[in-house]
């Protein structure tokens, strides 16, 4: 095993009956990567996901997500990586210090542990004003950046967003992602999906997966460079051109 | 050719917070129109307004040239609307949704099915799907065909593209454009500033307040900011280092590269020779040409 | 197609589509009439008796006799004083009885197994009856109106009571306040159907389908669980109609005042259902329990439906027997149908 690599998929495949949901699909992610995992709706990201996320058992196929097998280690993953889903992931009718510590508990963290991660991350967001404050009170972009925060509490070595900015405004998207600059510049592995696509251009990587396939997978200059074009969304559309499921 | 919308002094207040404050705009007949602005801008409210669900504290909504609050009930049978959320039956199925809606206007579906044809013709080969079972681009399109089914004037779109594939959308605003085309005017909301390229003129909302409406080129030409292209082989400590830099007034990432707003005696040289001694590789500098995106970054900061 | 028949064939279809749901509301109703009925009886058979004899004599055997001959009773056979205890412990048997004399007199005491204050009570009862019918003054109890003192009756008018809050009211509320949080009740609200149709569309199935489960009940009630048959169904009918018009408005009512469906179901469940099952006469009657509980159960419309059927589904009495709790249904539906439309325009 590779210790350069956080995660590692081997010919991974997902059947739900006779229709293949992900096909065959093989890939790694360097540690501290941003890894951006495109695809159309229903081209199979989420089951890709739920997988790797320990969530789902692949029909065939292998994979490791921050050293541990995805067949057979599911619980020492849900471990070692932090996931965000669509939006925010809060507790809406909870404090912002009441989330951050009912998430850090969850994942086993001391109290004194606790004391120190708030503090830190109040810090560096510059929120400790809100720190008693309702979580539905506060803004959208706030709220984005405390998900990410609370979902990284454990300081895990892997975090998966699921479409983190999806229906978010180019500002907030752009903060946002400040944040995950951050994470990654200190070492985290992030893998996330979006259909923003110039999101994707701050990707270090970026693949974009086609009816369960992945149809490319390069650096988003070295995509540009083979299809020719100018921007990841002219990529994008040249590559999902020939999807067959529509839907 | 009249006005298809016409919005005077809308003011919407909840509690001591406006929603809306004072708007003013009008949509010509036929136009493509775009409303931008940041998260809680008072989009949504104004669409509800237009679609009679809510009534304005002060000033008057037309539509089709009938009043929001006095013609409601004629109003209804004149628009077309897709709310923010996707809002059909998901445990009916596709032909279910589409009859039911055109039941609701009094419609038969075969009526005015040449209008919903180009949207409708890739969900007509799974007539029997669930709604709740369909792709996020697929539901789009079924819930356009439902705004559809009774021949409005006027489609009201609150972000109807979100969280759907760059593909889906970009079929989704061929459609719109067919549809336009048709003499079906069109307000549509969006938070992808490619979309807001696509319409004929744009409102720029934040804060309750219409700010400005114009083409979008117009809008772009009115950024008189010195704006520059910057990169590095370092995109993160590139940003933060632009940030520290004097001259700098805003920096953001934009596509592959950061964009940075300026003052007017900004050197690029200077700053370049700067970065690198910092210890950034392959640096680089260059005038930029604004953007609707730029344009948006700009509202949101200034609110 | 009409817009209100569409909105109801689309309501149909929901209802249809929800499988678990249906199931639930379709069978559970009928396994619980079964079970109060016949599994969960409160009448006590099969009572077995063992007996300590003093002395034996003419009078002694006499007594035992009955209780060999009483089909409510086993005779387990003849024990010493001190086999009883041991007896009861084990579960071999459910009450002893013995015979002693004092002097000339025929004295008898009775022990009872407790650890099910029902059965012992009843139990208890029935041993006093058997016994002092030797007396030489016997008691001559006429039990009127449920003569074999069947218990599945009394249940028949509780589990009605309930269902149709079940129904009507949660059902209604859950699909209306489902519209408002998927937004589709703003679609609807936006299109030129007038909100009387809405309110019509989404309340017509329920009523519907409410009607179906009297139905239902009814023949199941006058059939296998032996209900007198008269024409006072007809009055049982029209009351009960009263009651799900009643039980709908109460739905209408919560869902315009909730908007998300967990709170409807909440507080259709903590303030109609609960209420219906404790205070409603349902199960723990209304007379033995305390002053302002008896005060708080006088606003839950069950309680009024179910002393309601009683009179006519049990006693089978006239509706003059029942002005009073008709007049307050009625009262009651007036004040939720008003409120509720009041609200729902309101929220404009």
């Amino acid at each position: 095993m590779d210790n350069d690599i956080a995660i590692s998929v081997n010919e991974l495949t997902k059947r739900f009956g006779d229709f293949t949901a992900v096909d065959n699909i093989s890939f790694e992610v360097r540690k501290g990567e941003i890894f951006g995992f495109l695809g159309a709706n229903g081209a199979g990201k989420t089951t890709a996901m739920r997988m790797l996320c320990g969530l789902s058992y692949p029909t065939s196929g292998s994979g490791t997500v921050a050293g541990y097998d995805i067949t057979r280690q599911p619980e020492e993953i849900k471990r070692h990586i932090g996931y965000m889903s669509q939006k925010f992931s809060l507790y809406e009718e909870l404090t912002v210090i009441e989330n951050l510590t009912l998430f850090s508990t969850i994942y086993g963290m001391t109290d004194k542990a606790i004391r120190e991660k708030t503090a830190e991350v109040f810090r560096t967001l510059g929120m400790e004003g809100m720190r008693d404050t309702l979580v539905k009170e506060i803004p959208v972009g706030w709220k984005q950046k405390l998900a990410f925060s609370a979902a990284t509490m454990h300081t895990p070595e892997v975090v998966f967003l699921d479409e983190p900015t999806g229906g978010v405004d180019p500002a907030t998207r752009r903060k946002f992602w400040e944040t995950i600059y951050r994470a990654s510049s200190e070492g985290m592995t992030v893998f996330v999906t979006t259909h923003y696509l110039d999101e994707a251009e701050y990707c270090d990587r970026v693949s974009i997966m086609v009816d369960g396939r992945i149809k490319a997978l390069d650096s988003p200059d070295g995509l540009k460079n083979e299809y020719g074009a100018a921007t990841m969304d002219e990529v994008f559309r040249i590559v999902a051109k020939g999807a067959q499921r529509g839907d | 050719m009249g006005n298809a919308i016409d919005i005077q002094g809308v003011t919407k207040k909840y509690g001591s917070l406006k929603a809306l404050d004072n708007a003013t705009f009008s949509v010509p007949e036929g136009m493509m129109f775009g409303l931008i602005g940041p998260d809680g801008a008072g989009k949504t409210t104004l669409y509800k307004i237009l679609t009679t669900l809510l009534s304005p504290d002060a000033g008057t909504a037309t539509v089709a040239g009938l009043d929001a609050v006095k013609d409601y009930k004629r109003i209804r049978a004149e628009i077309g609307y897709m709310p923010e959320r996707f809002s059909l039956y998901p445990d009916l199925t596709v032909n279910e949704n589409l009859n039911f809606f055109a039941s609701l206007f009094g419609v038969r579906v075969a009526d005015n099915y040449d209008l919903i044809a180009p949207v409708f013709s890739q969900l007509a080969k799974f007539p029997n799907r669930r709604a709740g079972a369909l792709s996020g681009g697929m539901k789009q399109k079924l819930a356009l065909s439902c705004a559809l089914i009774h021949r409005p004037k006027v489609l009201l779109l609150d972000e109807p593209t979100t969280g759907v594939d760059a593909v889906s959308r970009s079929e989704f605003w061929d459609m719109l454009a067919t549809l336009k085309e048709k003499g079906i005017t069109i307000l549509v909301s969006t938070s992808y500033m490619d979309e807001a390229r696509r319409c004929e003129r744009i409102a720029l909302i934040n804060r309750g307040r219409i700010l400005d409406v114009n083409t979008p080129s117009k809008l772009v030409e009115s950024l008189e900011e010195n704006l520059y292209n910057a990169s590095a082989k370092e995109m993160y400590p590139l940003l933060e280092a632009l940030r520290s830099l004097p001259g700098v007034k805003k920096c953001y990432t934009f596509g592959a590269t950061l964009h940075i707003v300026t003052e007017n005696d900004f050197n690029p040289a200077g700053a370049v020779s700067r970065l690198s001694d910092m210890g950034l590789t392959h640096v680089s500098i260059s005038p930029a040409k604004g953007d609707v995106e730029d344009l948006f970054i700009k509202l949101a900061d200034n609110g | 197609m009409s817009i209100f028949a569409s909105m109801i064939e689309k309501e149909t279809l929901h209802l249809l589509r929800d499988f678990r749901t249906m199931t639930v509301v379709l069978v559970m109703p009928l396994v619980l009439l079964l079970l109060f009925g016949f599994a969960i009886s409160t009448e006590v058979n099969n009572v077995n008796v063992v007996a300590v004899v003093e002395r034996h004599t003419d009078d002694t055997r006499q007594v035992l006799e009955k209780f060999r001959v009483n089909p409510y009773f086993t005779f387990k056979g003849i024990v010493s004083f001190n086999e009883v205890e041991p007896m009861l412990r084990a579960g071999s048997t459910d009450a002893a009885v013995v015979l002693s004399y004092d002097g000339d007199r025929l004295c008898h005491q009775t022990i009872v197994d407790a650890s099910n204050t029902n059965t012992a009570q009843t139990s208890a009862a029935y041993i006093e009856n058997l016994l002092n019918g030797s007396a030489e003054m016997p008691i001559i109890t006429h039990t009127l109106y449920n003569p074999r003192l069947k218990s599945a009756y009394n249940f028949v008018p509780g589990i009605m009571g309930m269902i149709f809050i079940l129904i009507c009211a949660m059902m209604t509320s859950v699909s209306i306040v489902s519209e408002k949080e998927t937004g589709t009740m703003d679609l609807l609200l936006v299109s030129p159907v007038r909100p009387r149709t809405i309110i019509l569309g989404k309340i017509v199935p329920y009523f519907l389908l409410s009607c179906v489960m009297l139905a239902l009940m009814l023949a199941l009630g006058y059939t296998v669980l032996g209900l007198p048959f008269s024409a006072s169904v007809l009055n049982v009918i029209w009351v009960t109609i009263l009651y799900i018009v009643l039980a709908l408005s109460l739905g209408l009512l919560i869902s315009t005042l909730v908007s998300n469906q967990v709170t409807a179901l909440l507080v259709s469940g903590v303030l109609l259902m609960i209420p219906v099952i404790m205070l409603s006469g349902m199960i723990f009657p209304v007379e033995n329990m305390p002053a302002l509980l008896q005060w708080l159960s006088c606003v839950i419309p069950a309680r009024w439906y179910i002393s309601a059927m009683r009179v006519l589904m049990i006693q089978q009495l006239p509706v003059s027997y029942i002005i009073t709790e008709i007049t307050i249904l009625a009262s009651m539906t007036m004040a939720a149908l008003i409120l509720a439309v009041m609200k729902f325009k309101t929220n404009r």
